[in-house]
């Protein structure tokens, strides 16, 4: 990730989802979910679609899923980016 | 329902499960929190989810609402930007002042943004000047009666009964009156114990507030009822409306019911009234809506 | 759906579901071999120790037990305890439901001990290690009234029938409303009592003979065990939860009690049925205000009492209540004061194969589902990964005799699609189900084109099944298809005997 901090986002409430990013070289995603059988590729493409649309190369993202839909996805883990790069 | 405004319902803005389900509770406005409801370190994620969350949904049933944080935090400048190109309907500012809301309505015209403005009066100063507040902007749509920051600051004992805050609703109400605009009780505020909540909406009511805020989606159907016609008033309502007609037909500008005169004011009040209880499709014996 | 095979290795031939009533020819009972007692003769026996000594367990052997202690029960644990000291093997359990403190059970899983499970619900280690397939012959899950009938015609056949008795005499006259360890009724021990070969009551309060009042009959019982004690009490009257405070939850009782309202069912002698949980307890309020309000009183309520039915009763709005179990003391208490509350076993309560169970004069129930699919079928057995978290209880009877089901839910929980195209499991055929009532909307089913007109009129949000489904999926996504293994690790039997879906290897 472009020379920045670790940073967190989001809860383990329900519905909700904590994110973890921290510098990586590449992309690498991993995802824990209560509905991971069900909707990992969804949030997997959700996570994506912020990290392309921040113009990011090179971030690791871990993400906690309880249940959490696609805009609290894309909104949790933009606020981990945005934090990261220390943009508040 | 959309175009009514009975309810006012409080979600925490940084709560994905509440933000998504926000619409359901049947309340007239949501007013998504970005102030009290959202803890200091997440005022940056709660702005972002709302952005996600007004991308992804279209909330039909109600109108929207933002209650962002007041014109003193560092806050307010980011939240501005943000809120004015979410697709709500209304901004409501917080410990308002008339500078407050004139700063905010040079942002909203220089944003070119259609947002009305809500204020909400909880400090002493600002129950002084809530004409002035409620007129600071043709942008002004409604007031909102900070019932616990205000008793506070005055330094009273906030009580179920509402005794201490009956001259705050009552002087809320009037310069909504004189203004046009809306104004909207403070919320009742125990979740545990709800056997006062009809009881203080209707405390609410009889100080001319127009609606009530609601900290919790099940006092949402309370306050419907209590802000809404009896059904004797709906019958009188549609007796007025129907002489009315009558006496037209006949070429008569003015005519009286049960012996009394039926002047413009009362006629008003029934139009207003009849339009409400055809609204929410309020049955009554002997009314009907679509003669 | 899935095929369901015709031959099911520890289970036998497959007579496949057809229809919820199309097994209703002639039925007979079977006897059952009994051993008479003289007079003199004591039924007392000091220990379960001492009972297995002198009456030895055996591999192959068939033991029951009943639920009516929940998750408070020591009763199912104890008797296993004392079977560790024998070699046993090959063994069929059938307990009318299994819980989170029958976990000491998987480890005779494992070992492959405990081979064959008969049961109407579960939940918690013994659930998670039959859905991971460690149970060497597919579980069967029946209905409440389909594991009386299956008793009665002799498809089970009981060797130790074990009756947990909170209250019990030395010759074997029992009642659950008496003792430290009350639970209220004892309807699912009925059948157990009646058919089984050595009946054993096993009572941690011996009364003085003859016990009043008394549910199952001395003439049943063959031994009278004394323990210290057979169970938790706050694990056996906790199954009443309180009204739901979840304003979606609310919202769904409100929408409910509006389609009750209108569907024509709710009138003078009406019958009800409510689930225990907290949106079915909201409807039950909202029922009581609209009897209320319009000065009806029904003919009876029925199902597992509680309290808030127990209020209903007091205040004269039903005639009669019938309890096949009691969820809280407040239940406990009516039955043992008011001959209007009355009991009812299994059998009387929902076999099809009886002549005329309690819910065939059903006008309503109130049911949940963790899922629901676009042919009304329902399933409360199995979450989306295939895990078993329950199963039919007494939903597939009351929905098949009620005149008007109504199943009440969220429309997704925790991003979980409740509609979706196809269930996991089906537990109740879409045509025992009548509405489907979520937050979003409710649907009819299309075979009721009256009370669909009847419901348009009154301003309800109707939807068909498809849209409430194609909503669920545009708000969750879309959720990927689970694939299973195709390995038969439990059987869905509907009340009739039939089966109605089979169970795969939970994933994950």
């Amino acid at each position: 990730m472009e020379g920045l901090k670790q940073a967190s986002a989001g809860s383990l409430e329900s519905n909700d989802l904590l994110v973890f990013v921290s510098p990586g070289s590449g992309i690498k995603i991993e995802i824990e979910s209560s509905v991971k059988l069900q909707f990992e590729a969804h949030i997997r493409e959700a996570i994506l679609s912020v990290v392309h649309e921040l113009g990011v190369h090179d971030i690791h993202i871990k993400v906690e899923d309880k249940g959490a839909l696609d805009f609290a996805v894309r909104a949790r883990v933009k606020s981990a980016i945005l934090r990261a790069r220390g943009e508040k | 329902m959309r175009g009514l405004q009975r309810s006012f319902l409080f979600v925490p803005g940084n709560n994905p499960g509440m933000v998504q389900t926000a619409d359901l509770f049947e309340s007239d406005v949501v007013i998504f929190d970005l102030e009290d409801a959202v803890a200091p370190s997440e005022k940056d994620s709660a702005r972002i989810l709302l952005s996600e969350a007004f991308k992804r949904f279209n909330y039909q049933n109600c109108e929207t609402m933002v209650r962002v944080n007041s014109a003193d935090t560092h806050y307010f400048d980011k939240d501005i930007p943000v809120v004015a190109t979410l697709g709500v309907d209304y901004i409501l500012l917080p410990k308002a002042t008339v500078e407050d809301i004139k700063r905010l309505e040079a942002y909203l015209d220089k944003l070119e943004s259609p947002l009305g403005i809500f204020a909400i009066i909880e400090s002493s100063i600002a129950l002084e000047k809530a004409f002035d507040i409620a007129t600071a902007s043709v942008r002004m749509r409604g007031l909102l009666l900070g019932g616990e920051d205000l008793t506070a600051d005055l330094g009273v004992v906030r009580t179920k009964e509402g005794l201490e805050i009956q001259y705050a609703r009552n002087r809320v109400a009037v310069a909504c009156k004189a203004a046009g605009i809306v104004a909207i009780d403070t919320p009742y505020t125990d979740v545990v114990d709800e056997s006062y909540l009809v009881t203080d909406i209707e405390e609410g009511k009889r100080f001319a507030m127009m609606a009530k805020a609601s900290i919790s989606p099940r006092h949402i159907d309370s306050i419907h009822s209590v802000y809404a016609p009896s059904e004797k008033e709906v019958v009188y309502a549609y007796r007025v409306l129907s002489a009315m007609k009558q006496a037209q037909a006949k070429g008569l500008g003015v005519f009286s019911l049960d012996g009394k005169m039926i002047d413009s004011p009362i006629v008003k009040r029934a139009e207003r009234i009849f339009a409400l209880a055809k609204k929410i499709g309020l049955q009554v014996t002997g009314v009907e809506y679509d003669a | 759906m899935r095929k369901i095979p015709n031959y099911i290795e520890g289970y036998g031939k497959v007579t496949p579901f057809s229809g919820a009533f199309s097994d209703m020819g002639a039925k007979k009972v079977i006897g059952v071999e009994i051993t008479p007692k003289a007079p003199g003769e004591s039924k007392l026996v000091a220990s379960i120790e001492e009972f297995f000594k002198k009456y030895p367990p055996f591999d192959g052997m068939t033991l029951s037990f009943h639920h009516h202690l929940r998750n408070g029960d020591s009763v199912l644990n104890a008797v296993f305890s004392e079977l560790e000291k024998y070699p046993v093997k090959e063994i069929t359990l059938v307990a009318s439901s299994l819980f989170p403190v029958h976990a000491p059970l998987v480890k005779w899983i494992e070992q492959e001990r405990l081979v064959k499970i008969y049961t109407n619900y579960m939940s918690g280690p013994v659930a998670k290690a039959v859905s991971q397939g460690k149970l060497k012959y597919p579980v069967v899950m029946q209905t409440h009234g389909g594991r009386a009938r299956a008793i009665e015609v002799g498809e089970i056949t009981i060797d130790f029938a074990f009756i947990a008795s909170p209250s019990c005499d030395a010759y074997g006259n029992i009642n659950g409303v008496n003792g430290k360890s009350a639970c209220g009724a004892l309807g699912y021990a009925h059948v157990d009592a009646e058919y089984g070969r050595h009946v054993v009551a096993i009572t941690d309060n011996l009364v003085s003979y003859p016990n009043t009042p008394i549910e199952i009959f001395q003439h049943r019982v063959d031994s009278v065990i004394v323990v210290e004690s057979i169970g938790n009490p706050a694990g056996i009257v906790s199954g009443t939860t309180k009204i739901t405070k979840d304003p979606l939850g609310l919202k769904i009782a409100k929408m409910a009690a509006k389609v009750i309202e209108h569907s024509g069912y709710l009138k003078e002698g009406f019958s009800f049925q409510t689930g225990a949980g907290g949106t079915s307890l909201a409807v039950a309020k909202e029922v009581k205000e609209l009897m209320l309000s319009k000065g009806i009183k029904g003919s009876f309520a029925s199902g597992g009492i509680t309290g808030y039915m127990v209020d209903m009763l007091r205040m004269g709005l039903f005639q009669t209540l019938f309890d096949v179990q009691c969820f809280d003391l407040d239940a406990i208490n009516s039955m043992k004061e008011n001959p209007a509350h009355q009991r009812m076993s299994a059998s009387l309560y929902g076999n099809p194969h009886c002549k005329g169970a309690i819910v065939n004069n059903l006008d309503i129930v109130i049911l949940g589902a963790t899922e629901i699919d676009t042919q009304f079928n329902v399933n409360v057995t199995t979450a989306s990964n295939g895990m078993i978290m329950g199963g039919s209880g007494g939903h597939s009877d009351t929905a098949a005799g009620a005149k008007l089901t109504i199943i009440v839910t969220n429309l997704i929980k925790a991003r979980l699609p409740i509609v979706k195209e196809c269930v996991t499991t089906i537990t109740t055929p879409g045509e025992s189900v009548d509405v489907v009532v979520t937050e979003r909307g409710i649907a009819v089913n299309p075979k009721h084109s009256e009370l669909i007109e009847k419901l348009k009129k009154v301003g309800l949000p109707l939807f068909t099944i498809e849209e409430l489904k194609d909503m669920a999926y545009a708000i969750s996504g879309k959720p990927a298809r689970v694939d299973f293994e195709e390995r038969v690790v439990g059987i869905v039997e509907y009340r009739d005997g039939s089966v109605i879906d089979v169970i795969y290897p939970m994933k994950g």
